[in-house]
């Protein structure tokens, strides 16, 4: 288990149990290494990525970026906001474009389901998928497991409830084929508007009262709810999802044992999960986002090593 | 590929045990000074080295372990990734004297990139360097060891391996020589 079995990192449905450990391992060292004094080494020197970020991030782009800045890469920043796919340049000529500019890697961010596997059957640089709309986000599911991993001691056996908008969740998805691939039980809960059909067909229990979800698990995953990609109402009122399916203090006090509290971010405080379960000593929201930067050293820095001079 | 023990059981010992009393004759009780290993294998020397000096000097000496696999020169010329050891530096090397610890000094890259990871942890005042062997004849950059356990003139077709006891079951030092139709 020497080298990665992927050429580009487009989904974690793609990676073998190896695969993420080995990034794992890769990880722990570099949060080692970032926590040190001077919190860069110089791996990458030679190595050009360009963050291509076609859709609003703040946490996820700044974590590339400061990932790659941590390997020494060099650094290049796209955000279609300012750009000329406002004047409209397809997605194929704005990267070859940036490629003609010698980059050997693209971290990118998608509103396209696929948009990074499309690019990476047509381009010559390794890709990263920062999210590609309601596909796959894996470098949040890694970071994710990861944090399970540091908090639980491993993966394998463990209970984890994946709370709130399965439907037009990212992370949900390569949260589900991560923890299952490192031998964790997966439970999804939230409104039945919001939980696909085929979530058993993935070996995912289903459940939609939260109290039993969380009895059941021992860490819950609280997603945001993504209101920007509903166009119909899939639930009454923001109050009535908060009602049913928001983590409060009372609930998470109430339980027979102290489960771990997770969220990928931006957090709606008042919806998904209360101030104080957000700021509690049971949540490892900041954790999540310390082990992002590692995560994704890991996984540039293993995909860098593949490429040939 | 041919084999001869350079260096063995007893002698081992003897070259560990001249070694402590070398860093105690500079370093005199160790108040400012500490050993740092380099993974993967410099990590047993000092393992060695810190259990005899206690003994001898009966104080706690500090030892760390440094990894340099994000320092190295040839990332991307190998065929698979380098992975990480771990590395574990709990203390502060800020005006410290330092002695980085290998078991083989060969090219001195290994060593190059060390000097390159400490300094990530702060400034020391001085860094010195310990090796069990020292494959003099064969480096390509000007890098030299403070104390040497061993010299050994070699080719670098060669392959100089440090046994030991907790891991190898022996301690003792290989020289290994392809043959010539090899």
């Amino acid at each position: 288990m020497n080298n990665l079995s992927v050429e580009h990192l487009i989904g974690i449905k793609d990676l073998t149990r190896e695969d993420i450990e080995l990034i794992f391992k890769t990880a722990d060292s570099f949060k080692e290494v970032i926590n040190r004094p001077i919190k860069k080494v110089p791996s990458l020197r030679d190595i050009t990525i360009a963050n291509l970020f076609f859709e609003n991030s703040t946490r996820t782009r700044l974590s590339f970026e400061l990932a790659e800045k941590r390997l020494s890469a060099d650094v290049v920043n796209f955000s279609a906001a300012s750009s000329s796919v406002k004047k409209g340049e397809t997605l194929i000529d704005t990267v070859n474009n940036i490629l003609a500019m010698k980059v050997d890697m693209v971290v990118m961010r998608h509103p396209n389901p696929g948009a990074a596997k499309f690019l990476s059957e047509r381009i010559d640089a390794k890709v990263v998928n920062a999210g590609d709309g309601t596909h796959e986000h894996p470098t949040q599911a890694l970071l994710d497991a990861f944090s399970i991993r540091e908090a639980l001691g491993e993966v394998a056996g463990k209970k984890v409830v994946i709370v709130g908008d399965i439907l037009h969740s990212r992370v949900a998805l390569s949260n589900i084929y991560c923890l299952q691939k490192l031998g964790a039980e997966v439970m999804v809960c939230g409104p039945t508007t919001l939980i696909p059909k085929y979530m058993e067909e993935l070996g995912v229990k289903v459940e939609h009262n939260l109290r039993k979800a969380l009895e059941w698990c021992d860490v819950a995953n609280m997603l945001r709810i993504q209101l920007e990609r509903q166009e119909i109402k899939f639930f009454p009122s923001l109050r009535e999802y908060s009602m049913q399916f928001g983590l409060t203090k009372e609930i998470l006090d109430a339980l027979p044992k102290k489960i771990v509290v997770m969220h990928p971010g931006p957090i709606n405080r008042g919806v998904e999960i209360t101030s104080d379960v957000a700021d509690s000593k049971q949540s490892v929201i900041l954790q999540q986002v310390e082990n992002g930067v590692a995560i994704r050293m890991a996984v540039i820095y293993l995909l860098a090593s593949k490429i040939n001079r | 590929m041919e084999k001869q023990v350079i260096l063995n059981k007893r002698h081992f010992e003897l070259t560990l045990n001249r070694l402590c009393y070398q860093l105690i004759e500079s370093h005199n009780d160790f108040s400012s000074t500490v050993l740092i290993g380099l993974q993967p294998r410099g990590v047993n020397v000092v393992a060695r080295l810190k259990t005899q000096l206690e003994t001898i000097l009966g104080k706690e000496i500090i030892c760390g372990n440094l990894d340099i696999t994000f320092y190295r020169d040839d990332f991307r010329r190998r065929e698979k990734p380098l992975i990480p050891s771990a590395t574990n530096i709990d203390f502060v090397i800020e005006n410290k004297q330092v002695v980085l610890v290998d078991d083989v000094l060969f090219t001195g890259r290994t060593i190059r990139a060390g000097l390159d990871a400490l300094l990530a942890f702060g400034r020391p005042n001085k860094v010195e360097l310990l090796t069990l062997i020292d494959r003099r004849f064969n480096r390509d950059l000007p890098i030299q060891a403070d104390y040497i356990g061993l010299s050994v003139d070699s080719l670098s077709s060669e392959r100089v391996s440090v046994e030991w006891k907790e891991i190898e079951g022996e301690d003792k030092v290989v020289l290994y020589t392809p043959e010539a139709n090899e």
